[in-house]
């Protein structure tokens, strides 16, 4: 439906080697593109190589063969500083541990990616942090340093993080792999309404059946290949 | 904007580590106060024994020097021209010591501006006749408040008042090491043979010391006027005239110029003390050696500091980096936290060392030798507290800079998949 439209994220021929303890082939020139829009989950056992794929499409993995686009850019063979650029202004991450500074309040952590883009004053990064921590229903906590929240509520404080400076795109590698049953119900309902919501373009790396089956589209993954690539009809 | 989050999270990393951070800043106190205490005494007392010489010392000293007439015949014989020729047993002739048309001389070096002050003397070896012994001794006749002026007469005239030497006629200011020997009290009548052989009754009216043993015992001082008639010569008989100038530095070319202009031999006093120049050279070489070791011990402190924390803050690193941090922001948090740890500890450390160098300054120190000195002497100088300042910054930016550039260069991937 959207196939017209150009990719926000395009992989060609990913392949990737691991070196130690002995040359290994991990990916094994990995092909995809996903659309604006798009709730995209990678699923596959775990060493099939999905979180390695999501670490060079997320650009701080830097060393693989084949070629990574961002909206039809090549970022294959960027310098660090811009990767840095393209992670801070385009992607937003989530991660199956929450990596808060407990250093700095609820707050601060989600204004700190926005406040090194730079583009808004202060002020205004504020009140936005606000508003998305309302999203979630965080904002109550927000004067609180990260380390006096639950699992779950330090997750949903990540994936506001993730949100702040609008990203292009959200990956997320195992976002609900740290949750209890209760609280992963609860972030994967977060992803489902950003999808349904905000038509956030998203790609999370899972092994849960359940979160996969969830999304619009899932990429199955075997040794280092893709097997299988379905559309979800998910009834809404 | 972009610097000041920089900062806000270097911030925040030291308050999460108060402990460390301060027993850092503490290790940089503790060296810069070292350093700046340890240069300020150090070269408080290379001043003070310097000064023992130097401001009793001309710049520059203009005489007529006891030595054989360069011209000899043989020279100007053109016969022997372009020859060389060999004389045996030279003797120095009979010149006069005292300088021609000094009062001239005088005026005009007195006119010059680089020239602070100028004071005649004259020097003449006495025999002090003491019951049935006779020792040698020196009197020097001086302008009074020339001298004074100048030289600082009157701190080394530790009894007795010095203008008693202008205003009391035939009077003398003993060493005091002579003095002792003598046994002579202020107020004694004491009996001296010249070199001419004039035998003289001078009243001593006070003790001079200096500080250096050798010269107080034989040294001593009268007036010009004393010591023209006790040598039987006219007003006009001086032997040395003693320049000060306003910059020490410029003796030894001034002394050329002044020798060629007024014909006479003229020493400066580079040349003759420099031994002295030597031994104040060694002394700051140590303590700068011992205040910079100091500095590089604090400097490792920091950077082992440094480095527990990057090991501690590695998930930090990693999510900075993964949400937009290049390499550069990380060496920049890091760095900030080195220099700030500097800037504090250096601070305090300059403070403390003032404080310490007040502290030297109020403690007693009086000795025989020394009659001037009465604590210990310590040196203010604004140049060491600038070094220590700009040394403090040095040291701490490359204590950091290793940990900073270790910080910057983890990989993200290997901390997230880690976990």
């Amino acid at each position: 439906m959207t196939m017209e439209q150009p990719p926000v994220l395009e992989a060609q021929g990913i392949t990737k080697y691991f070196y130690s303890p002995e040359k290994t082939k991990v990916l094994k020139g990995v092909s995809f593109r996903v659309h604006r829009g798009e709730f995209v989950s990678v699923a596959g056992k775990s060493g099939c190589g999905k979180s390695t794929l999501l670490y060079i499409l997320s650009t701080m993995d830097t060393d693989y063969e084949g070629k990574l686009l961002i909206e039809q850019q090549l970022v294959t063979g960027r310098r660090p500083d811009d990767l840095a650029r393209i992670r801070n202004e385009k992607i937003g991450f989530v991660f199956q541990f929450h990596y808060l500074l407990n250093e700095f309040s609820v707050l601060e952590n989600v204004m700190i990616p926005a406040l090194k883009l730079g583009k808004l004053s202060r002020e205004e990064i504020e009140h936005r942090a606000m508003e998305k921590l309302r999203i979630f229903d965080m904002h109550q906590h927000a004067l609180k340093k990260a380390n006096q929240l639950s699992g779950g509520q330090k997750q949903r404080v990540a994936i506001t993080r993730a949100l702040i400076n609008d990203p292009l795109i959200i990956m997320g590698d195992e976002p609900t792999g740290n949750l209890d049953k209760k609280n992963s119900e609860t972030v994967f309902n977060i992803f489902k309404e950003l999808a349904g919501t905000f038509h956030q373009t998203m790609l999370v790396v899972t092994h849960d059946p359940e979160f996969a089956a969830g999304t619009d589209r899932t990429i199955v993954m075997e040794d280092g290949n893709i097997i299988d690539d379905l559309t979800n009809s998910n009834l809404p | 904007m972009k610097s000041g989050l920089i900062t806000s999270i270097a911030r925040s990393l030291m308050v999460a580590r108060f402990k460390q951070t301060l027993v850092a800043a503490i290790g940089v106190t503790f060296s810069i106060t070292m350093f700046v205490a340890l240069l300020g005494f150090m070269n408080g007392l290379n001043i003070m024994l310097d000064s023992l010489v130097i401001n009793r010392t001309p710049h520059i000293r203009l005489y007529n020097d006891i030595k054989p007439n360069p011209d000899q015949p043989v020279g100007r014989v053109q016969a022997f021209a372009g020859s060389y020729n060999i004389i045996r047993s030279l003797k120095p002739n009979a010149s006069r010591e005292s300088i021609y048309n000094n009062e001239a001389i005088m005026n005009t070096l007195r006119a010059d501006k680089r020239v602070l002050g100028v004071a005649p003397k004259i020097t003449s070896r006495v025999f002090f006749n003491v019951g049935a012994t006779d020792m040698l001794g020196i009197v020097n006749g001086v302008d009074v408040e020339e001298e004074n002026h100048l030289f600082r007469f009157s701190d080394y005239v530790t009894s007795g008042n010095f203008t008693d030497l202008k205003n009391v006629a035939n009077s003398i200011i003993l060493g005091k090491g002579a003095a002792d020997r003598m046994l002579a009290e202020i107020g004694d009548v004491i009996q001296a043979t010249t070199s001419q052989g004039n035998r003289v009754q001078l009243k001593v009216v006070g003790y001079f010391q200096s500080g250096l043993g050798e010269l107080d015992n034989v040294q001593c001082y009268a007036s010009i006027g004393t010591v023209q008639k006790m040598t039987g010569q006219p007003a006009s008989y001086i032997t040395d005239i003693q320049v000060k100038l306003h910059h020490l530095e410029m003796a030894p070319a001034l002394a050329k110029e002044y020798g060629a202009v007024f014909g006479v031999d003229a020493d400066d006093i580079q040349t003759v003390n420099a031994q002295f120049e030597t031994g104040t050279g060694v002394r700051s070489m140590i303590s700068y050696a011992v205040g910079i070791t100091l500095l590089v011990v604090s400097g490792f402190g920091i950077y082992n500091i440094l480095n527990m924390m990057i090991y501690e803050k590695m998930d930090t690193i990693a999510i900075l980096k993964a949400t937009g941090f290049s390499g550069g922001d990380v060496n920049r948090i890091f760095t900030t936290i080195a220099v700030s740890i500097g800037i504090v500890g250096g601070a305090a450390g300059i403070l403390l060392g003032f404080l310490v160098c007040l502290g030297i300054e109020r403690i007693p120190f009086e000795t025989e030798a020394l009659p001037t000195i009465k604590t210990f002497p310590v040196d203010f100088n604004p140049k060491y507290y600038a070094i220590a300042g700009v040394f403090s910054l040095v040291t701490t930016y490359f204590a950091g800079f290793f940990p900073a550039r270790k910080a910057s260069a983890v990989d993200p991937v290997d901390i997230i998949r880690g976990k």
